[in-house]
């Protein structure tokens, strides 16, 4: 990776994301935090911070598929890699399953969490078309929400779920 | 009287606490000898970074400060779980909390792994927490070696002065201070071919997710009939390190299991361990838990194997 010193000594890092389809070269400190370039340098304010410390999960974003809490990963680690964030999921202004049936349950309260909570959802149901109730409340564990009871969460995702069976198809 | 506007105490978040990292320099190398050399050249200013689950949320709270972190992301050789001829399980430092809940060889092999890794953290943590950087924090309450060292495991490790392999139960110094030198790379986990025939961890949480183990225990044994041939109990949460419960294990060695046995073993491993009071539980608290937790795992890896 390029590296350039500035006058104080600090250095910046060229670096190539690949975010929501699309390639982002950037030079960045290595102390950038993947969250705060997402938001900062992106303008992509969908994802989330709260507690900035890998508990809260509003952070969460996909890395090559995965969902992970972008406040504990460095921009630099990231270069090369896949990533999808909120933002990502509408296709062609329509709705993914996953927001649509969070606004048809209810699940969205102060809706804070909804973006780290989508994005944890839309990692299982990709992984795991037929989730059981009980996966659906694991993959969300490391997403809080202090409004909701998680109740109406679980049924939107079960819900979305279950469109994806009906029409057969894993995705879109 | 006008109260203040900020509370003091315990809670108060400090400032420079701002959840920002200060600035660092960054290296990820290609090479593992790269990478020890740049370790030994940069002593105590650097440190390496896996995953970072653990390293970046220090770093926010001000409890370290590394001027370098090393990355080991290039370093291919320290990823993936493989059988070995010699019965051995060998897994890279590098693999995370979810690979190793997925390996079909540990599935098939050391189902007890899979059930430790799963109760690691929240499904975000377990994508990027690393089996290396679990053993290499070295927190007491940390869920992987207990049932690491339950099954005999060493680690590889490799410096500028050459490799060396070393026992699990010998990598921690103290709480959060392991006995690896700073130039060293963990590379490898290690779990060697043996006859033992059930192994389990038990961890005890105040949630489902997302907390750290009051107490967790590892049992791992190997069974003739009713008979226990050989026992091996390793705690977490229990004293400044990972510990194994030795005396308990001796009352085991040999003898028809009962549930007078198991018991007596309970008892045993809570009288061995050095619990303390913190945040999650008092010391007297745990050593009990010690005792339950202690008689259960042993309960399930004579019963049900692997599991
Ligand atoms: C919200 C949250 C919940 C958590 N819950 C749990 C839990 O329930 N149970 C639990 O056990 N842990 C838990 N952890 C702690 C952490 O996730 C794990 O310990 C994880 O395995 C650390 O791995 P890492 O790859 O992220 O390590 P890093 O943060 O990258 O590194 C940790 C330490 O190990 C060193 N290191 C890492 N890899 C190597 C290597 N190959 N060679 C030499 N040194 C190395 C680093 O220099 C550093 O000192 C939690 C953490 C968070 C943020």
């Amino acid at each position: 990776m390029q590296a350039i010193a500035d006058k104080d000594g600090v250095k910046r890092y060229l670096v190539t994301l690949h975010i929501n389809g699309d390639s982002y070269t950037r030079v960045v400190k290595a102390n950038t935090l993947l969250v705060n370039f997402l938001r900062d340098d992106l303008d992509l304010t969908g994802t989330k911070k709260g507690c900035e410390l890998g508990d809260c999960g509003s952070c969460t974003v996909l890395l090559d598929g995965k969902a992970v809490d972008s406040c504990l990963i460095l921009a630099v680690e990231a270069d090369g890699r896949e990533i999808t964030t909120i933002e990502g999921l509408a296709r062609n202004e329509k709705l993914d399953r996953l927001q649509a049936e969070m606004i048809n349950h209810a699940g969205v309260q102060c809706g804070y969490c909804t973006p780290g909570m989508i994005m944890s959802a839309k990692a299982l149901l990709t992984r795991n078309p037929h989730p059981t109730e009980r996966e659906v409340r694991q993959a969300i564990a490391g997403n809080l929400c202090r409004c909701t009871g998680y109740v109406n969460i679980v049924k939107a995702i079960l819900a979305a779920a279950n469109e994806e069976v009906g029409e057969g198809s894993g995705d879109e | 009287m006008t109260r203040p506007l900020t509370r003091c105490g315990q809670n108060e978040v400090k400032r420079g606490m701002a959840m920002y990292l200060p600035d660092f320099d960054y290296y990820a190398p290609a090479s593992l000898p790269e990478a020890c050399a740049l370790l030994a050249q940069s002593g105590p200013r650097a440190k390496v970074l896996a995953g970072g689950t653990d390293v970046l949320p220090m770093m926010k709270k001000e409890k370290i400060a590394p001027e370098i972190l090393v990355s080991i992301k290039k370093l291919h050789q320290l990823t993936g779980i493989r059988e070995t001829p010699g019965n051995k399980v060998v897994i890279g430092a590098r693999t995370t909390h979810n690979e190793l809940v997925n390996s079909p060889v540990l599935q098939k092999k050391y189902l007890s792994v899979c059930v430790a890794a799963h109760r690691i953290g929240n499904n975000q943590i377990r994508n990027v927490g690393t089996i290396g950087g679990n053993i290499v924090n070295a927190v007491p309450s940390a869920d992987l070696p207990p049932i690491l060292i339950a099954l005999g495991a060493l680690i590889k490790l490799t410096g500028t002065g050459g490799e060396r392999d070393l026992p699990l139960e010998e990598a921690f110094a103290g709480p959060g201070r392991s006995a690896i030198s700073p130039d060293e790379i963990l590379t490898a986990v290690i779990i060697p071919g043996s006859s033992l025939t059930g192994s389990t961890y038990f961890k005890f949480a105040h949630r489902r997710s997302g907390a750290l183990a009051v107490v967790g225990v590892a049992a791992a044994v190997t069974m003739e009939g009713e008979v226990c041939r050989e026992a091996r109990i390793a705690l977490g949460a229990a004293a400044p390190t990972p510990m194994r419960a030795k005396k308990a294990e001796e009352l085991l060695r040999g003898r028809v299991v009962t549930e007078e046995l198991l018991e007596e073993a309970g008892r045993c491993a809570a009288a061995e361990s050095k619990t303390r009071t913190s945040i999650r539980g008092s010391a007297d608290y745990r050593r009990d838990m010690v005792r339950v937790f202690t008689k259960r795992a042993l309960r399930k890896a004579i019963k049900d194997g692997h599991s």
